[in-house]
């Protein structure tokens, strides 16, 4: 089962190095892992996707995760009521034949035209994974010729921040 | 008034209470060195950055202080890893101070440079490079306060040449803040409640204890608790002395190489009580048949270590030092006699068990026997001394037969299982506490590791008794080798040239050789009559194996047995 944890850090050196470092040596399975600067400059929020097997595994990683001295809270979001994106550039060839069907695909999933030239147009599209998974799908018909995506971040409905919960 | 970097570390050090520091100059660390000359702090120079580190631990051991060790960037830094490794797994707290290339230089290449941060991350308990002197004393109160609370362990300070060199109005903070950092005191009192009650209701009670007991200095609380209820004891090997080993109580110790009766009396019974013990692969055996009829209490400050290996059916997550104290409030609403009343037909099956199989081997008056060695010192000592070992078949004997009577007496790399160990870590459990007898256990394979520590011993007379039980083989591998391998020895004899006597007298240590059994404890009481360090090289015979055994994958019932 996959788990979305939000992670509070302190905004240091190496912390990144401390956690990446633990997942990998207590061989946790992790799909995905974003970091980023959050409303506090000296707080960095990291979001985890965890493939567990049951809940034992899940208090393991959060557990041995929370023992990192530079971690300072985690908020499991999976069974919290809350908003989960991940944003993908995906760049896809385009003739002038092409065009219009690809300008048609990417106004059904809502997703924008960045750049277009002769041959190619880049495509962002923002939104749940499987969302971005299913556009991808679409435009390998076409032909991806390559793709950038950030790995997803998370955030809870209503009032309460995660520091705060 | 403004001060050197350099300067401020030593400050700090004083005003942690530091009394020693374990090191080995180098080229980044020269300013720090300066500082130590000029300022007069007690060192002790090590041969080697390993020796340094372990010499460090055991005095952290012995003493229950945190253990400093200094080392240079680059290799001084990467010498340190084996021991900074050794201490994680056995939560020792430690403070580890490594020069590194100055701030301009980090990532160039430079010589002698190594990115000890990334290095030691999985093997520290937290880690710093400070880059700019301002944080430098921050940093260090953070450090011991993060080595020594909570569940200990070391914490690495990497410091660029250039931060010690610079200048500082020094001030040491009063307080540690760190937000992801508040350790676990006391719990859930609750939880101690329901122990009480699955204690008053268990039919067949045992209680395990290990390193947690140990480290947090409780062996006083456990043995009234276990006085009190009459509850059988098995130790792991981190637990031994926790608990007198010749209290009726006690079954020895429990795993691979436990006891008949500490392996059985785990296999049956109903309520397992494990304080301060992290249910390792050498206590377990087959993890799904551990203690198969056994509700499981686990005491641990680490609430990581619940559920990791073993699942427990009750968590006691807190200090021991706030645990035991309150377990022991409950239970003495109960008296004596009340407690053993239940266990009647227990406390008869265990003792069974003790009396038919108890340890033993073959005697022999033509070979000096392994097993007769740990004995002989033993019944020297009286059981007083503080006992250090490397890693094999001498370690599991000496925790077979030695007779630890005192918590922190026995010093070993239970965790790690380090060869190399034992001399720099009885050097520095001598220097700790100078007044008591330091026994090494060591073998013909470890003492290799690291017998440049002997020219250590010698200049700072530390009167270390280094008993080398040389069998000339690489023991464990050997029996191993021996029961699973078809006798094929591959590359673990060590039979050659190698005249210990001698090697010890050319580093200043005295050198003594027993060949014969009838000379034993003669030659064993000279030892630790001599002054100063002393190193007995002792003529066993090869092909004894360590027994009783639990064969990898299998149940703890499922023991060889020996004798």
């Amino acid at each position: 089962m996959k788990h979305t944890l939000a992670v509070l850090v302190e905004n240091r050196p190496g912390v990144l190095t401390h956690i990446s470092g633990l997942i990998s040596r207590r061989a946790y399975n992790i799909e995905s892992i974003a970091a980023s600067y959050t409303e506090e400059a000296d707080t960095t929020r990291i979001t985890i996707d965890v493939e567990v097997d049951d809940e034992l595994q899940l208090e393991q990683v959060v557990n041995q995760l929370s023992k990192l001295i530079d971690v300072i809270k985690i908020v499991d979001l999976t069974h919290i009521d809350s908003i989960h994106r991940d944003l993908a550039l995906i760049k896809v060839k385009a003739s002038p034949e092409t065009r219009s069907d690809i300008v048609d695909i990417v106004e059904i999933f809502r997703a924008k035209i960045v750049d277009v030239n002769r041959e190619t147009m880049v495509i962002e599209l923002t939104g749940e994974e499987s969302k971005i998974d299913a556009l991808c799908e679409v435009l390998m018909d076409y032909g991806i010729i390559e793709l950038a995506r950030t790995g997803k971040i998370a955030l809870s409905r209503g009032p309460i921040a995660a520091k705060n919960m | 008034m403004e001060i050197l970097g350099s300067d401020v570390v030593i400050e700090s050090l004083r005003k942690e209470g530091v009394e020693v520091v374990f090191g080995y100059p180098g080229g980044q660390v020269l300013p720090l060195y300066d500082a130590l000359y000029r300022m007069k702090f007690p060192h002790i120079l090590a041969r080697h950055e390993q020796g340094a580190v372990h010499a460090a631990d055991g005095y952290a051991r012995a003493t229950g202080k945190v253990g400093v060790c200094i080392a240079t960037s680059g290799p001084g830094a990467t010498n340190l890893i084996t021991g900074i490794a050794t201490a994680y797994m056995d939560s020792i707290p430690l403070v580890a101070i490594t020069g590194q290339v100055p701030v301009s230089l980090i990532g160039k290449d430079s010589f002698q440079e190594a990115d000890v941060c990334g290095i030691t991350t999985p093997i520290t308990k937290h880690n710093y490079l400070v880059k700019n002197l301002k944080d430098l004393p921050r940093v260090l109160k953070e450090a011991f306060y993060i080595a020594r609370t909570g569940r200990p362990g070391p914490v690495l300070v990497d410091i660029p040449k250039d931060v010690f060199n610079d200048k500082i109005d020094y001030k040491y903070p009063e307080d540690v803040k760190l937000r992801g950092y508040s350790p676990v005191f006391a719990g859930d009192e609750a939880t101690i409640e329901l122990v009480l009650e699955k204690m008053r209701q268990a039919k067949n009670p045992l209680f395990f204890v290990g390193g947690g007991v140990n480290i947090s200095d409780t062996s006083d609380l456990l043995r009234r608790i276990t006085a009190l209820t009459g509850f059988p004891v098995i130790s792991s090997l981190m637990g031994l002395g926790c608990i007198s080993n010749d209290d009726a109580a006690h079954l020895g110790m429990v795993g691979m190489h436990g006891t008949y009766a500490a392996n059985m009396a785990t296999t049956e019974c109903d309520l397992l009580l494990g304080i301060g013990v992290r249910f390792d692969d050498r206590v377990t055996g087959v993890v799904k048949d551990f203690a198969p009829e056994a509700q499981i209490v686990h005491f641990d400050i680490d609430p990581a270590e619940i559920n990791k290996n073993i699942i427990a059916d009750i968590r006691v997550v807190g200090d021991l030092r706030w645990s035991l104290p309150l377990l022991y409030e409950k239970a003495v609403a109960y008296d004596s006699l009340e407690w053993r009343n239940n266990i009647q037909k227990w406390l008869a099956t265990v003792n069974g068990w003790k009396q038919e199989n108890p340890l033993t081997y073959n005697c022999s008056n033509e070979v000096i026997m392994p097993q007769s060695v740990i004995e002989t010192v033993s019944e020297l000592t009286k059981g007083d001394a503080i006992i250090v070992t490397d890693v094999g078949q001498h370690q599991m004997w000496a925790a077979q037969y030695y007779n630890f009577v005192s918590q922190r007496s026995f010093l070993t790399s239970g965790g790690l299982g380090t060869m190399g160990y034992g001399l720099p870590a009885a050097i520095g459990a001598q220097l700790g506490l100078p007044e008591k007898t330091v026994v090494l256990f060591t073998g013909d394979g470890s003492i290799m590791m690291n017998c440049q520590e002997m020219a250590t011993a010698a200049n700072n007379d530390v009167a270390v008794k280094i008993i080398v039980m040389n069998n000339q083989v690489l023991g464990m591998v050997n029996q191993w080798q021996r029961m699973f391998y078809e006798k094929r020895y591959s590359h673990t004899c060590l039979k050659g040239h190698t005249d210990f006597v001698k090697l010890a007298e050319a580093m200043g240590v005295t050198g003594l050789r027993v060949t014969k059994p009838s000379e034993l404890k003669a030659t064993l009481a000279e030892a630790l009559r001599i002054e100063g360090p002393v190193l007995v090289d002792v003529w066993l015979p090869n092909g004894e194996d360590v027994l009783p055994m639990v064969p990898a994958n299998c149940r703890l019932d499922e023991m060889v047995l020996g004798g």
